[in-house]
């Protein structure tokens, strides 16, 4: 049977021995460290008996804070295999002089820039961004739960079978080679026959209908199930740039859904779109890429503004200074975003005129960012400021993000944009918003909103640790490229011949060692924290002396978020219920109608994972099969009509009674 | 310093009076209104691409020559005709008439398949002629436009059938009103798309 490649054919489609990279020794070390570390998970799971747990409370949970939490974890994790490949480019590149070719060949070097971006912006970024929101919004307006828990499960699950697919490409097959936008000709399937370019389009889809579905939850989310009170005027402003967020994933995914699957046409179909010949049109896509790609950038920073919002307002004990101003310049970038996209690619050639319009909407959009950096400023300004883990983030971010911007603006002048176009300038100015910017706001996210989701506080010590190995590592790393880029040196370069430009790489790769240490610092602090959780315990569930909704409950909070559906009557609600001695109802619980646990959005999105990678290696058999799979099960699963069930009034009574009694404690602790 | 004082009695907090998890129907009414206009920029971006690529036709066929404007009518009638018998099958749900709502949705679904049937005719058709999704970008953009309009078709006709069969077993609960209108909002929603295929596609094309 072995014998007749016709049959392996049908049965396995492209996929043989050869496609497993064996002749890579670093590939196969990562493979045995990734598999022995697997399996030394699985094992301990096994072992503490975790698997049911995990199953019951997690994987199958449609609790909003859960599947935050797991979106984090899914975020962090695809951090280290992100920064992995990082610094790894960064090694090559200082390495790879005076006639040394680095330790990398141009085909795995190749792979390793591709998937740094799409594995950070993807599944980092997006997952960070994606699992705050989910986590914090609803207990911002005071909601039990998103509009639709079930979809919240589904689409977690969506994204992590997206990232399962690009794991995959590491051990099974190749990645692209294309760059992390996959520009045609380059992907198309005459340039790019192997399936690296099928993975990255089937990562990408699979995760990008989780995205949208999360999109479409979180703004239903907000607009309906606010707490009575909570004009939009009054939403946190966390929330607001969650709403702004979420109706760019909405109005901006669905073009990149649409854009790839014409470019899985053109690959499997031989359609005409991206062609050089036969009337198709590169250049459409680099358009309706970016039509997608620039909101993108603004779906990651927009939330990091929200949370510098929200931690520069408690830690400094005031009101955000122009609460009004910050929503319209939100809103405002939320429009200009879509105004902007051509000025990634200024040297397409459309004219002076063209050109010119895209570069002053780009330059407006600094507008409203400015307004907003001075909002924080006057925020600040005869604060009481408290320089805890957030609030530092916070400094930092603004201190480096308005350098990024700053270069931003340059780069948006059309005649500069002609010498800096794909140089390392335009790589040091990404980097400076997205790690200033979106990582900064993601951290301090992450501090202040820790002990909200478990109970006790990161460890302080190991979080400055961190921080400063962030900060200082970034700067080491980035501000060497501003200098290569203006010196006219290209992004994605293997290997360098002018000598004069090495001890800038030198001191890129050092700035990556730096930001290494920061990493393993903040895996220590977790660790650290986690050991040390009862002397970081807080019981109060309001840590920071916070001032939006979150902290008026319990911390982790119950199942249900509010025992009773709050009321509003000002825009920092805990703050001025604070203010005016509201005292919390001890008594009268009631049934609290909830969602039930379901392992639907697993195994539908466990189905959408096989389904992708037949359609990768072309095993048209198992593509069908899973398909059809697919649809019957998510057919099946409309006819359970039982979703949902009551906490009795005894068990919100006793766990309510629990947080009294705590709260008790505390004060006479206190 | 106790600000209790300030606070007048009457000033509410919570609501006493809970009402839960509130999955009603008008969230998801929204919600589903939100991914259709999510869906509709799908077709608003293929409509694009058809605009880039329309014209090059890569020395192969033209429009004129290969589009039949009387059978567009008839598809276009077709698909019309399902949205207004949909239309009466909601009517009959608001009386709650479960049987004459089948009924109409039966038509509907007559209605659709015909549609679907004549667009396949219409492909099978250009296909045989050599004008196939390959030849040249206008028709990649053609075939695609066209063809993920009648996927969604497709899929409408699924959900249709499943609707039935749930609305059979359970009746007109408040969920199966739900689903019933969802698939309403798509289902017109595929007509307005084909009334943007129909001028823009085929009449403007015999105009080129």
């Amino acid at each position: 049977m072995f014998d007749n490649p016709a049959l392996l054919k049908a049965i396995f489609g492209r996929l043989t021995l050869e496609s497993l990279p064996l002749h890579e020794p670093i590939v196969v070390a990562t493979f045995v460290v990734v598999a022995l570390g697997g399996i030394a998970l699985v094992g301990a799971l096994t072992y503490f008996r975790l698997w049911g747990y995990l199953w019951r409370e997690w994987f199958t949970s449609v609790d909003h804070k859960r599947i935050g939490v797991m979106y984090m974890v899914l975020g962090i994790v695809m951090l280290l295999r992100g920064f992995s490949d990082a610094i790894m480019m960064r090694l090559q590149q200082a390495m790879a002089f005076g006639g040394s070719e680095g330790y990398l060949n141009s085909q795995h070097y190749d792979q390793i820039f591709t998937a740094h971006g799409v594995i950070m912006i993807f599944f980092v970024a997006m997952p960070l961004v994606t699992g705050l929101m989910n986590f914090v919004v609803p207990l911002q307006i005071g909601a039990r739960d998103v509009s639709f828990p079930f979809l919240n499960n589904f689409s977690f699950w969506m994204t992590a079978g997206g990232a399962v697919i690009v794991m995959m490409s590491l051990f099974v097959g190749e990645f692209a080679r294309t760059g992390w936008l996959a520009y045609p000709p380059l992907s198309g399937i005459g340039y790019s026959p192997d399936v690296g370019v099928d993975y990255y389009i089937w990562a990408l889809q699979v995760a990008g209908v989780g995205t949208l579905l999360s999109g479409v939850n979180l703004v239903c989310t907000i607009v309906k199930m606010r707490a009575p009170g909570m004009t939009m005027m009054r939403m946190p402003i966390f929330t607001w740039t969650a709403l702004c967020t979420n109706v760019l994933i909405v109005a901006a995914f669905p073009v990149l859904t649409a854009v790839l699957a014409l470019l899985s046409l053109d690959r499997y179909v031989g359609t005409n779109f991206f062609t050089n010949d036969f009337g198709g049109n590169p250049m459409m896509y680099v358009n309706l890429i970016w039509i997608w790609g620039h909101p993108e950038v603004y779906i990651l920073i927009l939330p990091a503004f929200g949370i510098f919002s929200e931690v520069t307002s408690t830690f400094c004990g005031k009101r955000l200074f122009g609460y009004t101003s910050m929503v319209y310049a939100t809103i405002v970038i939320t429009i200009l975003s879509y105004l902007v996209w051509l000025h990634h690619f200024f040297t397409m050639g459309s004219g002076a005129s063209v050109n010119s319009f895209f570069g002053i909407t780009t330059m407006i959009i600094s507008i409203p960012t400015g307004a907003k950096i001075f909002n924080w400023l006057f925020t600040m300004y005869r604060g009481r400021i408290r320089f805890e883990l957030p609030m530092m983030w916070t400094v930092a971010f603004m201190l480096t993000f308005t350098v990024g911007g700053m270069t931003g603006v340059l780069l948006a002048v059309p005649p500069a944009d002609f010498v800096l176009h794909n140089s390392l300038f335009l790589v040091a100015h990404f980097h400076n918003v997205i790690i200033g910017g979106v990582l900064f706001g993601l951290f301090a996210g992450i501090s202040y909103w820790f002990p909200k989701a478990f109970g006790f506080r990161l460890d302080p010590f190991w979080g400055k640790m961190s921080f400063w190995f962030w900060v200082v590592g970034f700067w080491f790393a980035f501000m060497p490229l501003y200098v290569l880029g203006l010196m006219g040196v290209t992004r994605r370069l293997r290997v360098f011949d002018d000598p004069s430009l090495h001890i800038w790489f030198i001191i890129a790769a050092f700035g990556a060692f730096l930001i290494l240490l920061g990493i393993v610092s903040f895996l220590i602090q977790i660790f650290v924290s986690v050991r040390r959780r009862e002397q970081l315990r807080d019981d109060t569930g309001d840590p920071w002396d916070g001032r939006t909704l979150e902290w008026a409950t319990a911390s982790p909070p119950p199942a249900y978020n509010f025992a009773f559906t709050p009321v509003i009557h000002d825009g920092d609600a805990w703050a001025d219920m604070k203010q005016r001695g509201y005292r919390r109802p001890l008594t009268g619980f009631r049934d609290i109608h909830m969602p039930r646990n379901t392992g639907a959005g697993v195994i539908l999105a466990g189905l959408s994972v096989v389904l992708a990678v037949a359609l990768v290696w072309y095993i048209w058999w198992l593509a069908i099969v899973s398909f059809v799979a697919l649809i019957g099960y998510a057919i099946a699963h409309t006819f359970n009509y039982d979703r949902d069930f009551h906490i009795a009034s005894g068990d919100v009574t006793h766990v309510e009674d629990e947080r009294t009694r705590l709260l008790a404690a505390n004060t006479q602790a206190g | 310093m106790d600000l209790a004082h300030d606070v007048s009695d009457d000033t509410i907090f919570h609501l006493e009076d809970d009402h839960g998890h509130a999955e009603s129907g008008s969230s998801t009414m929204l919600g589903f209104w939100i991914y259709l206009m999510s869906d509709c920029l799908i077709f608003a971006m293929l409509f694009a691409v058809y605009g880039v690529l329309g014209g090059n036709y890569a020395a192969g066929p033209a429009p004129k020559d290969l589009f039949d404007l009387p059978l567009v009518a008839l598809n276009t009638t077709m698909l019309l005709l399902s949205s207004i018998t949909y239309g009466f099958a909601i009517l009959e749900m608001a009386k709650g008439r479960v049987r004459s709502m089948q009924m109409w949705l039966v038509i509907t679904g007559l209605f659709g398949l015909a549609f679907l049937g004549i667009e396949l005719y219409e492909f099978a058709h250009l296909i045989h002629e050599g004008a196939t999704p390959q030849r040249s970008g206008f028709l990649s953009s053609f075939f695609t436009l066209v063809g993920t309009h009648g996927l969604h078709v497709t899929f409408g006709l699924v959900w249709l059938v499943v609707l039935m069969v749930q609305v059979s077993r359970h009746g007109l609960i408040a969920a199966n009103q739900r689903r019933l209108m969802c698939l309403s909002m798509f289902w017109h929603f595929l007509d307005v798309i084909w009334i943007g295929v129909f001028t823009f596609v085929y009449l403007m094309g015999m105009l080129r």
